[in-house]
């Protein structure tokens, strides 16, 4: 865009963006290298360039040590099951909501979008509280000695994880303003040809909608993956913990000792290395959700 | 704007035939009711309790129906009063027990059950006093617009500057866009970790910081009163940069390039090229901007929460990890939700106050 005869503002564009690199990279670039290596290794290599390598004595010791220490398959497991499960009800439910606004007719429309829209200023954080209460009061149901038994209180359950999470109104404003964009001719040949408006959804709607499919399965997939405040005051006992809990808890295990860093770090990888590849793979899709949740304002 | 102009066309269009529409009624009550349903009872119902939890005195886990309390839990949150206590230059004592006496839950004097937020002792023994009802929610207050008031512009900033970079015409852009948001996908608690071992008095910050600032003294930051709000500033900084270094580049791509072709005919310089055209085409952007890192740097927690459970000396405090500490570890679910209601409260005032700021003067 600014075409300069001399070079030294390219020259002083490449310095900076190597210096960011460095700045953003190096930490990263510590964590990973430092989960290959023991606690010594990693204090001794702390000054100087070998802390962001994997150089020296590396082996999988960390590693294998955090995984006879913590379940951290079950863990992975709990935060894989219900980072699916809200991000694939949540692309069902916001979806199909916001099929009803955008191409639907009926009394009362605009006052759901308003308020949908609404509830995008309530921030998670005033409602925990209170949230905490009302799912300790709900019922549940639980199957028990060959019968069925009605207990109240939702805490330690994956359901606790999810179900508040399915529905948003972030996320059903996202798919009102793409399904917007699609012509509404499609509805009205469909409709001419006999088709329902499942058949219009599921059979038009959604394959046609795909770039909003995917901002929606990424954001919401980040949020979950990471939550912290929520499944802390929710979930207590170790089985159904989520990974970023876990870390916080194996943390707070360690920290007294100080000679755990290699297995938080290898911990630590073991939980972000994926995304990190995942985002990188889909990266194009990843930035351009983020550019589009700018719509929030 | 925006929003307003999305409802307005959301009338009804009438191509629909009447018969349709008593079957488009039945077909949208089912395509909407699960949302509606999920939202209502999780997000509607929740901020109704924090209203009426704020006026009783509920505990978490207890057999006790929770008692209406009216006002008492917020005026003892906002509760504020200055006072002079009269002192003994050669015996601190006396000051602190002519205070306790002031303090004292039983005592009649309006004072009674306040905490001390701030003491300036003067020269004859005597001290002015600023009482709180909740000293700790001021504390928590200073913290939260101390970290907004910081990261706001300082991540706002730096995410221009970056966007600025992966925008200029340079080899490896997508490269370096790329890595400047791989904190962004990493989670709020590994980065934390992260950085408590940077910050360790042996760790890299400090082995940096020696290598820039001449005599700087290794120490254990996050342990530092003084240090530690700034390291949390930082480091919140560096995780979330790369995500409105995107929204400042999708605002960058918008403004045309015939303008930047426009303003080099009329020969001017790069500066002025960013002062006439780049900034005045990123208004909205920066408005986005602004109002979305200053509510979330208000919702501050994770960081505070893992890193310094609110220390050293309750500086890295903040109001959400007050309301959590109030209600989750003390159980006063209802005093709690109180702090809930007023957190709520000066988060919309921020964002409306900033959005008049900004507002385009004609």
């Amino acid at each position: 865009m600014h075409k300069k005869k001399f070079p030294i503002g390219k020259i002083v564009i490449y310095a900076l963006s190597a210096f960011f690199c460095f700045i953003f990279a190096a930490p990263l670039m510590f964590m990973i290298s430092s989960s290959f290596k023991d606690p010594q290794t990693i204090f001794t290599h702390v000054h100087d360039w070998r802390a962001y390598f994997p150089v020296g004595e590396v082996n999988f010791d960390q590693y294998v040590g955090v995984l006879n220490r913590l379940p951290l398959f079950g863990f992975l497991f709990n935060s894989l099951l219900v980072s699916a499960v809200v991000v694939i009800g949540g692309l069902f439910v916001n979806s199909m909501a916001a099929f009803a606004i955008a191409r639907l007719r009926f009394r009362g429309q605009n006052l759901i979008l308003v308020f949908l829209i609404a509830t995008l200023i309530v921030p998670f954080e005033t409602i925990a509280m209170p949230l905490l209460v009302l799912v300790n009061s709900l019922p549940t149901i639980t199957a028990a000695d060959g019968s069925l038994q009605f207990t109240t209180g939702w805490l330690n359950s994956y359901l606790v994880q999810i179900a508040p999470f399915v529905a948003s109104g972030f996320t059903i404003f996202l798919f009102v303003q793409y399904f917007k964009t699609l012509p509404k001719e499609l509805d009205e040949a469909a409709i001419i040809d006999g088709a329902g408006y499942w058949t219009i959804y599921w059979r038009i709607i959604v394959p046609l909608a795909g770039p909003a499919f995917a901002t929606a399965a990424i954001l919401s997939f980040l949020s979950i993956w990471n939550a912290y405040l929520w499944p802390v005051m929710v979930v207590q006992t170790e089985a159904l913990r989520p990974v970023q809990v876990g870390l916080d808890y194996f943390w707070g295990a360690t920290s007294e000792e100080g000679t755990a860093w290699g297995q938080i770090m290898a911990y630590s990888t073991i939980i972000t290395v994926p995304i990190i590849i995942v985002f990188i793979l889909f990266q194009r899709a990843f930035v351009a959700s983020v550019a589009s949740s700018a719509v929030k304002g | 704007m925006k929003l307003q102009s999305l409802v307005r066309k959301n009338k009804p269009h009438g191509f629909f035939g009447s018969s349709i529409q008593s079957r488009s009624k039945r077909a949208s009550l089912a395509f909407i009711a699960p949302a509606v349903f999920l939202i209502g009872l999780f997000l509607v119902v929740p901020v109704i309790m924090a209203f009426s939890l704020g006026f009783t005195d509920a505990k978490l886990a207890s057999p006790k129906a929770p008692a209406f309390v009216g006002f008492d839990n917020f005026s003892k949150i906002i509760s504020l009063g200055q006072v002079t206590v009269d002192g003994d230059p050669s015996n601190p004592d006396v000051l602190h027990d002519n205070l306790r006496e002031l303090t004292r839950p039983s005592s009649d004097s309006q004072y009674s059950g306040m905490e001390v937020l701030t003491e300036t002792v003067k020269a004859d023994g005597s001290a002015d006093i600023v009482l709180a009802g909740d000293a700790l929610f001021w504390k928590s207050l200073g913290n939260t617009f101390y970290f907004a008031a910081a990261v706001a512009p300082f991540q706002g900033g730096l995410a221009l500057l970056l966007a600025l970079l992966i925008n200029a015409p340079i080899k490896g852009r997508v490269i370096f866009r790329t890595v400047y948001f791989l904190p962004v996908v990493t989670s709020m608690v590994v980065v934390s970790i992260l950085w408590i071992f940077m910050y360790q008095k042996d760790g890299l910050a400090n082995i940096l910081l020696s290598a820039v600032i001449p005599g700087w003294e290794p120490q254990a930051i996050l342990t530092n009163p003084d240090l530690a709000m700034p390291a949390i500033i930082f480091m919140s900084a560096w995780q979330g940069v790369g995500f409105h270094m995107i929204i400042w580049l999708s605002g960058l791509q918008t403004i045309p390039g015939e303008l930047y072709e426009a303003a080099r005919v009329d020969g001017a310089t790069r500066l002025q090229q960013f002062k006439h055209v780049t900034w005045p085409g990123l208004r909205t952007t920066f408005v986005f901007v602004l109002i979305i890192i200053s509510i979330q740097a208000m919702g501050l927690f994770t960081q505070v929460n893992v890193m310094t459970k609110g220390g050293p000396l309750d500086s890295t405090r903040t109001l959400v990890f007050h309301a959590f500490n109030e209600g989750y570890e003390k159980q006063n679910v209802g005093y709690s939700s109180a702090i809930a209601v007023i957190f709520f409260i000066i988060v919309v005032l921020v964002s409306i106050i900033q959005r008049r700021l900004t507002r385009d003067k004609d």
